[in-house]
């Protein structure tokens, strides 16, 4: 056994304290054949400060494209050849989206718009959506809509917003090779108002932008020193227009690697499977990483891409033997 | 791709992924990446498509030949 998992076997697992930097940096740096090992012990630290619950969630893009930003990743900037086209969806359609969630048993459904932050418009399609979801819907309703100010999040606490989701998308130091239409700390402020409200801070990345495996490690501390109550973990599909549109996917093991080592530097935070899954995991890997460390998925389809049907998700959980998370038990 | 209603049911002249002429050039990668993927272009005037994903399925509208869904 590697000395950094003996170590992360009684700090992590016994005590409940996260790898530092250079831990976590060695776990990213494991052999190929000290994964297995890395991901049996990410899992069993997750059994223990989590639990066998798996949380579900839908997500749908209330504004898609059209965005003012950047971020090099992302075909909805509207400043990228990328052929997604600008588009709202009405209040009925988001509804119905919401039932669509539910209806897979998952608890937790996400309303993401493309935008820098929210503008009058995009406050008054959350104020009706979110009242019509909370009366016809049985779910949690979370939601992400770029940068704040102090009234935007009041008002989000008001509507019954319990969760905000808002990533860092990288590493401190390698943001600006990422995103120059915005800063990493303005995403960070943001991300201190929303949790001083009271809400749930949702916040993760995605590995795979060119990030060198030392920034993989700074990102995954700098977010445990956030210390979010979720963390969606992407990984990059590299989409046709944009700037990062011919990077290379990033290597199952790799993957797998980050997913027990952000694992081991977060052990009791909510760790998510996002976007890109299906290209880098596919569905042995998926197994791998719900054995390695993930307590959480997204089911059912992304903002501008396709994931697996729900059903198959769910009874990949159901063979597992990992229960769902219930609505009683969020509330 | 699978229409409905007032849907396109035309031969598909351009690639609905890369918007190039589906007859010219290799579109497997773009077969291939469609499995995870909404359509882009209408396959019948090249005409980039309001495309809205769900949860659990697409709607991908093109103003002139109107609106293909996932089946
Ligand atoms: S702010 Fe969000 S929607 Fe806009 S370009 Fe960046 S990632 Fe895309
Ligand atoms: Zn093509
Ligand atoms: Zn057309």
């Amino acid at each position: 056994m590697p000395e950094i998992l003996d170590l992360a076997r009684t700090q992590v697992l016994e005590r409940g304290v996260g790898l530092d930097e250079a831990g976590v940096l060695a776990v990213l740096r494991l052999p190929d054949e000290c994964v297995p090992d890395a991901l049996q012990l990410a899992h069993e630290v997750r059994m223990r400060w989590c639990g066998p619950e798996v949380e579900v969630e839908g997500i749908v893009s209330l504004k898609t494209g059209g965005c003012p930003e950047d971020c090099h990743f992302c075909s909805q900037s509207g400043l990228f050849t990328s052929p997604v086209r600008s588009v709202w969806l009405d209040i009925p359609a988001l509804v119905e989206a919401a039932k669509q969630t539910a209806k897979t048993g998952a608890t937790e459904f996400c309303i993401v718009a493309a935008v820098r932050g929210p503008d009058d418009r995009l406050m008054k399609q959350m104020r009706e959506g979110v009242a019509a979801i909370r009366a016809e819907v049985d779910i949690q309703v979370a939601a992400s809509l770029g940068m704040l100010s102090q009234a935007q999040v009041d008002e989000l606490v008001e509507m019954g917003v319990h969760r905000y989701n808002h990533n860092l998308e990288t590493c401190r130091s390698y943001f600006p090779n990422v995103v120059t239409t915005h800063s990493w700390e303005e995403r960070w402020d943001t991300l201190r108002m929303v949790r001083d409200s009271g809400m749930e801070v949702c916040c993760g990345g995605i590995l795979g932008l060119g990030e060198t495996v030392e920034q993989r490690a700074e990102f995954a501390v700098q977010l445990a020193e956030l210390d979010p109550h979720e963390v969606p973990l992407n990984f990059l599909n590299p989409r046709p227009g944009t700037p990062l549109g011919d990077r290379p996917v990033v290597e199952g093991k790799d993957a797998l690697r980050a997913i027990a080592a952000f694992r081991l530097a977060m052990p009791r935070t909510i760790l998510r499977y996002a976007g890109g899954r299906e290209l880098t995991l596919g569905d042995l890997g998926t197994r791998d990483g719900l054995l390695g460390g993930i307590n959480a998925v997204i089911v059912g389809n992304y903002l501008t891409t396709l994931g697996r049907p729900a059903g198959d998700d769910l009874a990949l959980l159901d063979e597992l033997k990992m229960p769902v998370k219930a609505l009683s038990a969020t509330l | 791709m699978t229409g409905k209603g007032d849907a396109v049911t035309a031969a598909a002249l351009w690639c609905d992924r890369c918007g190039e002429r589906a007859a010219e050039g290799d579109h497997s990668a773009c077969a291939a990446a469609r499995r995870l993927e909404p359509p882009r272009y209408c396959p019948a005037c090249r005409r980039r498509m309001k495309v809205q994903v769900l949860p659990a399925g697409w709607s991908a509208t093109c103003v002139e030949h109107g609106t293909a869904r996932s089946g």
